[in-house]
């Protein structure tokens, strides 16, 4: 399913490279399996959690229906308390907008709590190619930031990483013992480089969980509490949102708050649920509102509901290939389920590998706290991404002959008999290296009879 | 009651046995079956791989076959499962339309339709259950991890009154086998290593066999199964509530 024109590894590919080594695939997978298991328990002590997702869905659906009035107000709302609003169309606008605001006061380092929107804009090579230094405060992103690797996982950025790796990270850059793996320690090591950093920079991004059209106000979720040490610490704030972010009023924030982190890691809420509505005296807060192709997703009628989206990461975690091939393997920012279904909006022909990237098993759909139909729309992202003619056309020919052979009986029987047959009596002709089911898997024993055969023969002789 | 049989392509292929069980089951608890012969393939493979707007025939002749039944029984969730969302025709849509309400997999076909109490089965060996994707999520066979919703399971109801049988406990009760239809030669890797992991967890438990609703993941485990020379085997449901010493 490799794109033609670009040389990039999909999918695939990747996976296979990441299951190179299978204990590091059992590892990954039954960590994650454990924050999945964590949110079941978290999910079954509220008998309402039901509930709770369908009225989280319906408030999303409002929201989509009504995003521009809802942007509108939360806009008019924010200005009334003092904070200044920007509109950037797509990345680009994005990160000459936070470029500007920090040129225009002489700043050249900032600090940054989490933000996937940063990453989906590729906001940190933007700046840091016009001489801008940005430190990542979230303890897991400052650790993928220092490997050089994006994070691999929307809520646990370095879930890829074991702790001893984390050890040799630290000590390379932050100075910590040779060999050194105690996560306590480790922590204790990035909280004094964090601290030296929250005290001395002037500029302070942040992502933006919940944007609330009533009030004009933002809430950010971290359980570290860096966004507020950044943000509070800084002389301007500059928090970026994508334009789904909305909710309407104050009153709904209850609803998303009891979802979001029992679905992202079975805790009962973050530790911090931080608002923020205006600036301290002498300060700024800066909102940048990002359509960068949500605009177009909305127009998507089978896939606008992906806009629901509010960034909890329980789909990856549920998700077996997500599991068992890693973040990486979906090179977006946002992988896993979710990622496959809002990346090939942005780039058809760049994620055409990613819709393919399921089972359809459905579980995505199903931990989802906003009810988004994951699986329905990665196999509806199928058919448009095959019609667009992002497929291989040996997969296309091969795909039209069988269609063509199920559709009549009499050819449906033949080919039957005959692969019967090859099974049976010329092996090798299927059990060799260009059969990618016989690399780990032994091929279906052919019967002597198909029970069509069997069953002609059974009338029969009941006649 | 009047009966279409509907068997999966690769199980009229390949496990004719479980088609045959079925089709005894369905017999001995008073159903007049029917096997309509020209019957092929639900279209699935395709519509999944993204070729949906390929499987115009395979509807039409499906339509033609199973067009007039009272019930639709199939082996297999994952093809009902197909049909039940997919089946459309341009030609005679009130027929699909018709289809659709009438297919079944066999497992909730014989707990909600025929409401089966008692068999007379027995199957005295350990055996771990594996909850097809689709039958789970899809047809809702049973009541799948992720709800906060009262436990249920239509193929474990049935295998309850089989004598002899233990059913196993597994560690994942309904993690995906990674068959996924052409998933499981375009993405090879993943696909092999959440097999390997399924048939693990049920070897771990210590099953002598492994039972699904649908042939396809079975087909897929033993493929696993076999390539590591395990003494478990895979049976589909039907020809354990077919069995009798």
């Amino acid at each position: 399913m490799s794109s033609t024109t670009t040389t990039t590894k999909d999918h695939p590919q990747l996976a296979a490279i990441f299951n190179r080594d299978e204990p590091r695939v059992n590892w990954h997978d039954e960590t994650l399996w454990w924050v999945r298991a964590k949110r079941d328990i978290a999910a079954h002590k509220l008998p309402e959690w039901e509930l709770l997702r369908e009225t989280a869905s319906q408030i999303k659906n409002n929201v989509l229906s009504n995003l521009s009035s809802y942007l509108e107000q939360f806009e008019a709302n924010a200005i009334k308390n003092g904070v200044i609003v920007h509109w950037a169309a797509n990345a680009e606008e994005h990160n000459h907008i936070v470029h500007q605001l920090l040129s225009e006061r002489g700043i050249n380092r900032m600090v940054k709590s989490k933000s996937m929107l940063t990453e989906e804009c590729h906001l940190n090579e933007f700046l840091a190619q016009r001489g801008i230094d940005v430190i990542d405060s979230d303890l897991g992103e400052r650790i993928v930031q220092l490997a050089g690797e994006p994070p691999s996982h929307i809520v646990l950025p370095c879930i890829h990483k074991k702790k001893e790796e984390i050890g040799d990270i630290f000590h390379e850059h932050l100075g910590s013992a040779k060999g050194e793996s105690d996560p306590k320690i480790l922590t204790e090591t990035a909280r004094q480089h964090l601290r030296e950093i929250f005290l001395t920079r002037r500029a302070a991004l942040t992502g933006v969980n919940f944007a609330i059209a009533q009030t004009g106000e933002i809430v950010i979720c971290t359980n570290e509490g860096n966004a507020d040490m950044g943000a509070h610490l800084a002389d301007i704030h500059i928090a970026s949102m994508g334009m789904e972010k909305i909710i309407p009023e104050r009153k709904h924030l209850g609803v998303f708050l009891r979802l979001l982190t029992r679905s992202a890691t079975g805790q009962p809420i973050t530790t911090y649920s931080s608002h923020f509505s205006k600036p301290q005296d002498g300060k700024e807060i800066h909102i940048i509102i990002v359509d960068n192709g949500r605009s177009i997703q909305l127009g998507r009628e089978d896939f606008r509901n992906s806009l629901k989206c509010i960034r909890c990461g329980a789909c990856m975690n549920t998700c077996p290939v997500y599991r068992k091939s890693g973040g990486h393997s979906y090179h977006t920012a946002v992988a896993g389920p979710i990622g496959s279904i809002l990346a090939p909006n942005l780039d058809m022909e760049k994620y055409a590998d990613l819709p393919f990237a399921s089972t359809l098993c459905g579980s995505c759909s199903n931990v989802c706290p906003v009810k988004i139909d994951i699986h329905d729309q990665l196999y509806k992202w199928r058919q448009v991404i095959v019609k667009a003619g992002y497929t291989p056309k040996a997969k296309t020919i091969a795909m039209k002959g069988m269609a063509f052979t199920l559709a009549s009986p009499t050819l449906y029987r033949a080919a039957g008999k005959m692969g019967r047959w090859t099974f049976k009596h010329a092996p090798f002709a299927v059990n060799n290296g260009a059969n990618p089911w016989y690399k780990h898997r032994e091929m279906p024993k052919a019967p002597e009879q198909s029970f069509g055969e069997w069953y002609a023969k059974r009338k029969e002789n009941k006649k | 009651m009047k009966v279409a049989l509907f068997v999966p392509c690769y199980v009229d292929q390949f496990y004719p046995k479980a088609a045959i069980a079925t089709l005894e089951l369905l017999e001995k608890l008073g159903c007049e079956v029917h096997y309509p012969k020209n019957q092929t393939c639900c279209g699935q493979p395709m519509a999944n791989s993204g070729y949906e707007h390929l499987t115009g025939g395979c509807n039409n002749l499906f339509i033609d076959n199973f067009s007039g039944f009272d019930y639709i029984v199939c082996p297999s969730g994952s093809c009902t499962l197909h049909i039940k969302e997919h089946l459309h025709s341009n030609e005679n849509e009130g027929l699909a339309t018709e289809i659709r309400k009438r297919v079944f997999e066999l497992t909730e076909f014989l707990v909600d339709i025929l409401q089966v109490k008692t068999l007379e089965a027995s199957f005295p060996y350990k055996v771990g259950m594996h909850q097809s994707c689709h039958g789970l999520r899809g047809l809702h066979i049973a009541q799948m991890t992720e709800l906060v919703a009262p436990p249920f399971s239509k193929p474990t109801q049935l295998l309850s009154m089989v004598k002899g049988l233990e059913l196993v406990p597994l560690s994942r009760a309904d993690d995906c086998c990674g068959f996924g239809g052409t998933f499981c030669v375009v993405e090879e890797a993943v696909s092999s290593k959440m097999g390997k992991d399924r048939v693990n967890d049920h070897i771990a438990h210590g099953a002598q066999y492994i039972t699904s609703a649908d042939l396809s993941c079975l087909m897929h485990l033993e493929g696993i199964l076999r390539r590591e020379t395990s003494d478990v085997k895979v049976i589909h449901i039907a020809e354990i509530l077919n069995h009798s010493i």
